[in-house]
């Protein structure tokens, strides 16, 4: 019976996964014109560091523009999914399947970070054609550690963003790019956050990318290794752990409230 | 204890009027609070019934009767605000995921993902009712074809599909999955009558072959009149009458009269039937 159910799961997260792929094949046009303004944009940006004469400056702004770029991405497909399925109209179809909601969810998780992944290489390609960088001291396992830890809690904060148009078709969709656009500004990704207002570092201190940043910057510009950065991966490993439960928690409140008030149709 | 394919027991669901929100604005918080425990409407007002299993089941009613709320319900899309129902025993409120594992749903409008393939929905589909990739591959094409939807075009995003063509595939997505309950809600309208027959002869050929239940919601009196075991009059979120076709057409039938499926909806509602394409709720 359990086997049953976990290979029924395995083949709707994989039916998810798949069907969003299947959709980036068909929105291929779009698909490109994303990459080249993310490529572009990583470039400028490197190319700021450039006029600074300072190599570190120039490798302090790559990995903001592309830790940026792969936690976003994260965040974004997670918390987007729902106004997708909204905007083609199958969000009644999908949610009146069988499917486990929490299957649902690992699914868009799964893929959300596949599609990252797979964006996040090529801006790096790109990137490795404009500069000329020379890391000696450099911790590449302990940076890929630290990224893969500070995933689950934007996998957490993307399921929280998810519920917002679950409850308001476009203004949550809305909602969902305000919330982005606040961590943007208060987690230090191309500046460090000593140089926000007081009151903003205080909200600096709640977002988990934050503390990626910082460890990502120290493992590849000063070698630092597992001792040093601890502090900053138990905190994401904590905030992945509140982040996620709470996400799904949420999630499941707001399809509850959804379906008592009638907003899962198609003109919600 | 006899146990019904599904059982409707004394349902109500009500939304908030939306009609009355600007009038809402002017008047005093305290006045608005209360009234907004005031302004609901009762979509399904009361509704008690049951099917028993391989029946098909007809739902008559007027854009706003409450046809598609009460589909909605029991595909447990909508919450139940007082009452019960149970399909094939498992209740739709505690048991949802159960109950989704029996059933589908056809709209009145096909919701697919328009980009995407008739395989690529399809396989979509079989994948999020846990069905073998190999079995669904196979039933694909057997299913379409029997709704004599062209399998050469199976590759070719579903937007380039005419809207008849489309609720084709979105009848076969349901059959696909195997439902024990098919929720039909208007799954003819807009078709031309050559696709309409088709559809109705595919539904009979279904409840036949796999004693699947259907639930049908129509505008259609003659499609009613002809595929339905039963049929159900709504009007206002509450049925008005249950009865075979020509019990209903008995009821009101005098000497050896001919009388319609219409005649017998104006007769019980007082009402005019307008076969509107969308309905709201």
């Amino acid at each position: 019976m359990f086997h049953e159910l976990l290979i029924k799961d395995i083949r709707a997260t994989t039916g998810f996964i798949e069907r969003n792929f299947n959709l980036i094949k068909r929105y291929i046009g779009w698909e490109i014109v994303f990459m080249v303004y993310t490529i572009v944009n990583a470039v400028t940006i490197g190319l700021i560091g450039v006029t600074s004469g300072d190599p570190n400056k120039v490798v302090y702004l790559i990995i903001g523009a592309l830790l940026w770029g792969f936690l976003s991405i994260i965040f974004h497909e997670v918390a987007e999914s729902i106004s997708w399925e909204r905007w083609e109209g199958t969000i009644e179809f999908t949610f009146m399947a069988p499917a486990r909601r929490i299957t649902y969810l690992l699914g868009m998780s799964t893929y959300a970070v596949i599609y990252a992944l797979i964006r996040s290489a090529i801006v790096l390609f790109f990137l490795s054609l404009f500069f000329e960088i020379k890391l000696t001291n450099i911790n590449i396992p302990i940076a890929v550690l630290v990224v893969v830890v500070s995933s689950f809690s934007f996998i957490g904060m993307g399921l929280i963003a998810a519920v917002f148009p679950l409850l308001s078709p476009e203004k949550g969709s809305q909602a969902t790019h305000i919330f982005q656009a606040i961590i943007l500004l208060i987690s230090g990704v191309y500046y460090p956050i000593s140089v926000l207002p007081g009151w903003m570092q205080k909200l600096a201190i709640i977002s988990p990318a934050t503390y990626t940043l910082r460890a990502v910057r120290a493992a590849i510009l000063d070698g630092k290794g597992l001792n040093e950065l601890s502090g900053d991966i138990i905190i994401l490993i904590i905030l992945g752990i509140i982040l996620i439960p709470i996400g799904l928690i949420i999630f499941s409140m707001g399809e509850r409230y959804a379906k008592k008030v009638g907003k899962l149709n198609r003109n919600g | 204890m006899k146990t019904y394919a599904v059982l409707v027991d004394d349902v109500y669901k009500s939304f908030k009027s939306k009609s009355k929100k600007k009038k809402k604005k002017k008047k005093r918080l305290f006045l608005e609070l209360f009234k907004q425990a005031q302004d609901r409407f009762y979509a399904v007002n009361g509704i008690s019934f049951n099917i028993h299993y391989g029946e098909i089941f007809g739902i008559l009613g007027q854009n706003g009767s409450g046809k598609s709320t009460l589909i909605r319900m029991i595909s447990t899309l909508l919450t139940i605000e007082k009452g019960q129902i149970k399909v094939f025993g498992f209740d739709v409120k505690k048991d949802d995921h159960k109950v989704r594992q029996y059933i589908n749903r056809v709209t009145v409008e096909a919701s697919f993902f328009k980009k995407l393939s008739t395989t690529e929905n399809l396989l979509y589909a079989a994948s999020i009712y846990g069905l073998r990739r190999a079995d669904a591959k196979k039933k694909i094409p057997e299913i379409l074809g029997v709704l004599n939807l062209d399998i050469t075009r199976l590759d070719e995003p579903l937007e380039n599909f005419s809207r008849g063509m489309q609720q084709k595939v979105a009848i076969a997505r349901a059959v696909l999955t195997s439902p024990s309950l098919l929720l039909l809600d208007e799954p003819t309208t807009g078709l031309d009558p050559k696709s309409k027959r088709e559809v109705q002869k595919f539904i009979l050929s279904i409840c036949e072959t796999h004693n699947t239940t259907v639930i049908i919601t129509t505008h259609d009196m003659e499609e009613a009149d002809k595929i339905c075991d039963r049929i159900a009059i709504i009007d206002s979120g509450k049925f008005i009458k249950i009865d075979t076709p020509e019990g209903l057409k008995n009821a009101i039938r005098k000497n050896s009269e001919d009388v319609t499926l219409e005649d017998v909806f104006f007769k019980m509602t007082g009402k005019e039937f307008k076969s509107d394409e969308l309905e709201d709720n």
